[in-house]
């Protein structure tokens, strides 16, 4: 399968970057890892008339805590976070959410700012950075601008930064002290999207009540999902088995599936169930220093 | 559309070209460069067939621009072989049969030659997820783990490379 032709630009600055998406305007396409670009260009779901490549640009590529963010540069590749000792020592969700994406191939290309930048409802890491609260760096003409994750995912396949900026940054809140999260993920095969996905961070108090919840769904809704009704729920209590029990009830209610290829929305919707409470779980484990 | 001079490295050779932007990798090394060990399966990103060493990273090369593979080097099923001699992760799939119709085996052992690079002490677990990416519709893995784990047991021993 061959894409449509296309004019290519390779800027070698962050700037010129900038001003060439200014130029071309919103028929210009960004490339970084290209996984999801690529074959969409291939199938020509996508006949973009240019492509700026980034992968030439310099200083892109860091996943690194820095004044009380993770930052996670626009060309971070998924394999990238497989072998950092930051990612490996102190974010378990985000190995738990990278190791679940496609393939190791795939991983050592794509990256984890155009997994966002690419708006699909499917992809796994904005269920992650909702749970994680955290905000994105849009580079435009003009200025620099930080939009929170929950207003990020507009649409199916759109989000908020306009056709002029650049997806530069993740930043992530460095959690607090008694904090866990979890990933979880149910697909057919490797390589699959998610039939459904729960990402869960909880941040508890010295007496073990739960005082910080945040919970992103994947795969069911044509957004990724933010489960602001089950995070309320979860503030002010202890997770026992009867306040598991309910948030997990509470998150299907908020799920939004449809019937699929990968199976009805009565089944997705009873995974996010599951996968609620066993996210809540390891989270929970995790969050007391456990593995 | 306008072309575009490229300059790649591929298995040790300065190779340079005039591409079309559209162009896959895969199609320049087999039809620019008549380098056929390398397949197109799926071309879809999915099975792993075109699989080659960009930079010291396994990638899929049916999902990747020539043009992105300027000033960079390219590791071939081709060019694993040295002075006549196959490289251990070659000679792996030779003796414990890790391959039946061979159309995946060159995807394969690029996969393996740049995992054992990171990891020449695997479990069994370890490389089914390496090869996760990688699919063989022959010989149900198995043969294809041995291989691996005859490949590693040989460079621990500094036998090859």
């Amino acid at each position: 399968m061959i894409p449509r032709s296309f004019e290519y630009f390779a800027p070698r600055t962050l700037e010129e970057a900038v001003s060439l998406l200014g130029e071309l305007g919103q028929e210009a396409k960004i490339l970084s890892g290209g996984q999801s670009l690529i074959p969409m260009m291939k199938l020509r779901l996508a006949t973009p008339p240019y492509i700026i490549d980034i992968n030439r640009l310099p200083d892109l590529n860091y996943i690194s805590e820095l004044n009380g963010f993770l930052r996670i540069g626009a060309l971070a590749r998924e394999s990238d976070f497989e072998v950092s000792p930051t990612i490996q020592s102190r974010y378990p969700i985000l190995m738990d959410t990278t190791v679940v994406i496609a393939d190791p191939l795939v991983r050592n290309q794509a990256t984890a700012c155009g997994n966002l930048a690419h708006g699909d409802p499917a992809n796994d890491h904005p269920a992650t950075m909702l749970a994680l609260g955290a905000s994105i760096i849009a580079i435009g003409p003009n200025r620099e601008r930080e939009i929170p994750i929950e207003s990020f995912f507009t649409s199916l396949f759109t989000t908020a930064l306009q056709p002029d900026e650049i997806l530069k940054e993740i930043r992530v809140p460095i959690p607090a002290p008694l904090s866990g999260g979890a990933y979880l993920k149910i697909k057919r095969k490797v390589g699959d999207y998610a039939t459904a996905g729960v990402a869960v961070q909880i941040t508890l108090n010295g007496a073990g009540v739960c005082h910080r919840a945040g919970i992103g769904l994947t795969n069911v809704g044509f957004t990724p999902l933010k489960a602001k009704e089950t995070e309320a729920f979860l503030i002010g209590h202890t997770l026992d088995d009867a306040t598991i029990k309910r948030a997990a009830e509470i998150a299907a209610g908020e799920a939004q599936p449809i019937d699929d290829i990968r199976g009805s929305a009565e089944y997705k919707r009873d995974l996010v169930r599951v996968l609620t409470a066993r996210a809540l779980r390891l989270a929970l484990k995790r969050a007391k220093g456990g593995t | 559309m306008a072309k575009i001079a490229i300059k790649v490295k591929v298995n040790g050779v300065e190779r340079s070209a005039e591409v079309e932007a559209r162009l896959l990798l895969v199609h320049f090394l087999r039809e620019n460069l008549r380098l056929t060990g390398t397949h197109v399966g799926c071309d879809t990103s999915h099975c792993g067939a075109c699989t080659v060493v960009l930079d010291g990273r396994a990638i899929k090369s049916c999902s990747v621009f020539a043009v992105q593979a300027d000033g960079r080097e390219i590791l071939t099923v081709e060019g694993l072989e040295q002075d006549g001699k196959l490289h251990a992760i070659q000679e792996g799939f030779f003796q414990e049969h890790g391959l039946q119709c061979g159309f995946c085996t060159s995807g394969m052992l690029m996969t393996g030659y740049a995992f054992l690079e990171n990891n020449s002490n695997p479990t069994d677990d370890e490389i089914r997820h390496a090869i996760s990416g990688n699919l063989c519709r022959c010989t149900g893995y198995v043969n294809i783990v041995k291989a691996y784990q005859y490949a590693a047991a040989k460079l621990r021993e500094g036998g090859e490379q």
